[in-house]
């Protein structure tokens, strides 16, 4: 049987289409396919070109690179001045840092790098004792390095009380006997109470005894750096500036909010109303409103709501500020990781009788932060970016002491504002770019590895 | 079959291993603890003040300012008080964020949809621009569009004019200024009454779409309705136009409309860095639409720009929005960076000026980010609304 709309010969084939391939192809496809697309190509070639000459010029071709002082760029109207970032260049880095001081930032900044590249390659061997390297041990050296430490603690608790320094006055390396043994004492009556305590509810008095110990000595051994007179002179943070100022400001702060965040975020997911209604309350205050008023607030509430807090440096208070603040984002962020953890891993725990704490210190988190490292980087990036803000409250970081260069008459030149602002831009942009493009490998490589774990499941 | 003997755990203190006991303790610990810290606080507060023999309370609100303001959407002079300072300064960080949230969503949309384009150069670009503004901290990009340019600008004399109406010098933009006379508010609001009767004309027609299945052509009554209406208005009651033109007089204009330098640098880069992100936001949503999407409705016969409005655009939007908002909620809280450059928004006249003047830190700022935090809550709430009723709904 046939129908007539049956056809009974084959077609002869059609000619192959127009160049499917090569650069032709890529060209009449993605440049010039339509006479709307020639118009956008071209307009868009036009704003190219119109973008990046000039400022190929700006930055290279016109720019001045050596001179002494404005004369060398007073001439010049479309060249950057670059002498003027030489000769302020330890400026923009250090701010006033004592120019005989400048190799302990130095060391710092050396030693950031050293233990940052290898938390940062995945492959890299050693994770936990980088991390507890980077996290724990990074702060402290950089604190005695940068201020000087020898804090010359007087009094822990105890002191409050006894004025044991009147019977002890033994000093040694700048530690003061009567505050360790202050120490000492208070920190295991404290422990004492607290096991008692754990007692009644059923935790061995061992065990607390135990932790709590532990916990306190973990704390002298960061103390006692600080305490400890190494021979450095005192560098008062308000001599401190630039660069330097900017990656304390956001290393504090993203070092800071880690248990900030990290408790703030189990405390939204507990099924306690009154700890959730809490958390919620304070995460959801500070995310609230803006940086700035949380530097006004640092800076002018602060003192008034601490005992001598007007005593406490500029520094101190903004970074308190900047530490409450990123907190708060932390906990968004360790939020979405602890909702991300599968519900079989809490009832697995459970299941094998692992109480609350040791369900997340062994189970939950690991997986959650691990999931969440993009995140944090992310958060990262906006903090270093937020910097900038402390200049409001006169702490000159980088993008600030750049600025108050501008006034400076021995460089006043017509291009001396743009070249600062290119300088500027060219640290922050290297920065972020470097760590948002991080962000999206380690997001890949999670991406990758989910994938996999789902095709070894099937 | 032998018994397990099974153990009283701990049988003596029983009570305090039941879960609800535990956690009335733990609880009553931490609201104790938390209200130990803030009766501390506050009578560390209290002798601070005492100390320092600092003025409290809400008293200064009524008194006179003794400062000016360089843009004020209402009247303010140095006669007027701090209460109306504060207000002068809100209605600014409004204002400004308003026309930052149309401004980035517009730039956003665009840049979002330019980086999906098969135009290799133009998806380059919109690339290119969102790398470099998103790496770029927001208030390096304030002071950029403040003092590299627009402070660089010629000064008034030397103004760079477009066809001798509008004046663009470093004291910001001059363009001339309607003034409406008598029976100029029916003409404002016959526009609001338009407006609003539009939208309600489009919702109309759309529940009869969806009843019917036809489509109705309501863009021409619309547009008569948010046109005609006032101009039928205007021409009824002949109500007077005249333009302030501004005049160079000295060296400075008089007359028109000046628009503050601090308040476009603060606009374009609050939108530019805002819709930066969007963008972002705009792609993910748009590539979140599964291909079998666009691909369907075309095979339905839909036309491209239906296919965009009724069927991409609509699930894209389920994955935009709840991002959107919180960008929308940055940009606001980001508008207090105008006190860098002195654009008198409520952290510049307020928890500034204010503060500066009367020195109650604690009143003053509490006030401030109370302000912003009732903006950040009333905007998510209503997002909140919006979402859930974009949501998808499964039946």
């Amino acid at each position: 049987m046939s129908a007539a709309f049956v056809r009974e010969q084959t077609l002869a084939p059609r000619p192959a289409p127009f160049a499917a391939t090569g650069v032709k192809a890529w060209v009449g496809q993605r440049l010039f396919a339509t006479p709307r697309d020639i118009a956008m190509t071209m307009i868009g070639f036009a704003a190219f070109v119109l973008l990046a000459m000039p400022l190929i010029r700006f930055l290279f071709l016109d720019a001045v690179w050596q001179g002494e002082n404005r004369d060398a760029c007073a001439h010049v109207l479309t060249g950057a001045c670059w002498p003027f970032v030489a000769a302020k260049f330890n400026q923009f880095i250090y701010g006033f840092y004592p120019a005989d001081q400048l190799w302990r930032p130095n060391i710092v900044f050396a030693l950031g790098a050293i233990l940052l590249v290898p938390l940062a390659v995945p492959s890299a061997p050693w994770k936990r004792l980088n991390a507890f390297l980077f996290l724990v041990v990074y702060p402290v050296a950089s604190f005695v390095l940068l201020t000087g430490g020898n804090l010359d603690a007087e009094h822990f608790i105890l002191g409050y009380f006894i004025r044991i320094e009147d019977h002890v006055d033994l000093v040694w390396h700048g530690m003061r006997a009567a505050f360790w043994l202050d120490y000492a004492f208070s920190s295991l009556v404290l422990s004492l109470a607290v096991a008692l305590i754990g007692w009644l509810f059923g935790t061995p008095l061992s065990t607390s005894l135990k932790v709590m110990v532990g916990l306190f000595a973990l704390l002298a051994l960061v103390i006692a750096p600080a305490d400890a007179d190494f021979g450095l002179s005192w560098v008062e943070t308000r001599e401190w500036g630039g660069l330097l100022v900017t990656l304390v400001v956001a290393v504090t702060g993203i070092v800071a909010a880690l248990p900030i965040g990290i408790l703030l975020a189990l405390g939204r997911r507990s099924e306690m109303p009154l700890v959730r209604w809490a958390s919620v309350a304070f995460i959801e205050f500070w995310r609230g409103v803006p940086l700035i008023t949380v530097l006004f607030f640092a800076t002018y509430m602060l003192p008034l709501f601490l005992p001598g807090g007007a005593n406490i440096e500029r520094l101190v208070r903004a970074l308190i500020g900047v530490a409450l603040f990123s907190g708060a984002y932390m906990a968004e962020v360790v939020r979405g990781g602890l909702a991300a953890v599968p519900k079989g891993q809490y009832e697995s725990a459970a299941a094998l009788g692992l109480g609350y704490w040791q369900t997340m210190l062994l189970i939950v988190l690991p997986q959650a932060l691990t999931n969440v490292i993009p995140g944090i980087v992310n958060n990262f990036i906006g903090l270093f970016k937020d910097t900038t803000l402390v200049q409001i409250v006169a702490i000159l970081d980088l993008l600030g002491q750049i600025r108050s260069a501008f006034s400076d008459p021995n460089w006043a030149s017509p291009t001396t504002l743009y070249t600062g602002f290119a300088f500027a831009g060219a640290i922050y942009f290297a920065f972020c770019f470097a760590m948002s493009r991080y962000s999206l490998f380690l997001e890949r490589r999670a991406g990758a590895s989910q994938l996999r774990m789902e095709a070894n499941r099937t | 079959m032998t018994d397990v003997p099974v153990r009283r755990a701990r049988a003596r203190a029983g009570w305090i291993f039941r879960p609800r006991v535990r956690s009335a303790i733990i609880q009553i610990l931490l609201v104790a603890l938390i209200g130990l810290a803030g009766w501390y606080i506050f009578q560390t507060t209290r002798q601070n003040i005492a100390a320092q023999r600092l003025v409290t309370g809400f008293d200064f609100f009524w008194v006179e300012s003794g400062f000016s303001i360089s843009q004020t959407l209402i009247p303010f002079s140095e006669n007027n008080t701090y209460a109306r300072a504060f207000l002068v300064g809100l209605l600014n960080t409004l204002f400004v964020s308003a026309l930052g949230v149309v401004l980035a969503t517009v730039i956003g949309f665009l840049v979002g949809i330019g980086r999906l384009s098969q135009n290799w150069i133009i998806s380059r670009l919109c690339g290119a621009y969102v790398e470099i503004i998103r790496n770029l901290p927001l208030l390096f990009q304030i002071l950029f569009w403040y003092l590299a340019v627009l402070t660089a600008l010629p000064v008034p004399r030397q103004s760079i004019s477009i066809f001798d109406e509008i004046f663009v010098n470093n004291r910001g933009i001059t363009v001339p200024k309607f003034v409406f006379g008598e029976g100029g508010g029916f003409v404002f609001g016959a526009a609001a009454i338009g407006i609003l009767l539009a939208f309600v004309v489009s919702w109309l027609a759309r529940r009869r779409t969806v009843a019917t299945g036809k489509p109705l052509r309501v863009w021409p009554l619309n547009l008569a309705l948010v046109v005609g209406l006032p101009l039928a208005c205007f021409l009824y009651f002949g109500v007077s136009v005249s333009i302030d033109q501004p005049v160079l007089k000295g060296f400075n204009f008089v007359g028109g409309l000046r628009i503050i330098p601090e308040f476009l640098a603060l606009l374009i880069a609050l939108a530019t860095y805002t819709a930066a992100f969007i963008a972002e936001i705009v792609r993910a949503g748009i590539l979140a639409v599964p291909r079998g999407q666009t691909e369907a409705a075309s095979a339905l016969g839909l036309r491209r720009s239906k296919v965009l409005r009724l069927v991409v655009v609509p699930q894209a939007l389920r994955v935009i929005v709840p991002p959107l908002t919180s960008q929308y909620l940055n940009l606001i809280k980001n508008s207090s960076l105008a006190v860098s450059i002195g654009y008198p928004d409520l952290v510049s006249v307020f928890a500034g000026t204010t503060l500066n003047n009367t020195g109650q830190a604690i009143e003053i700022l509490g006030i401030t980010m109370l302000v912003y935090l009732c903006i950040s809550l009333v905007i998510s709430f209503a997002m909140n609304i919006y979402n859930r009723r974009i949501a998808l709904k499964e039946r």
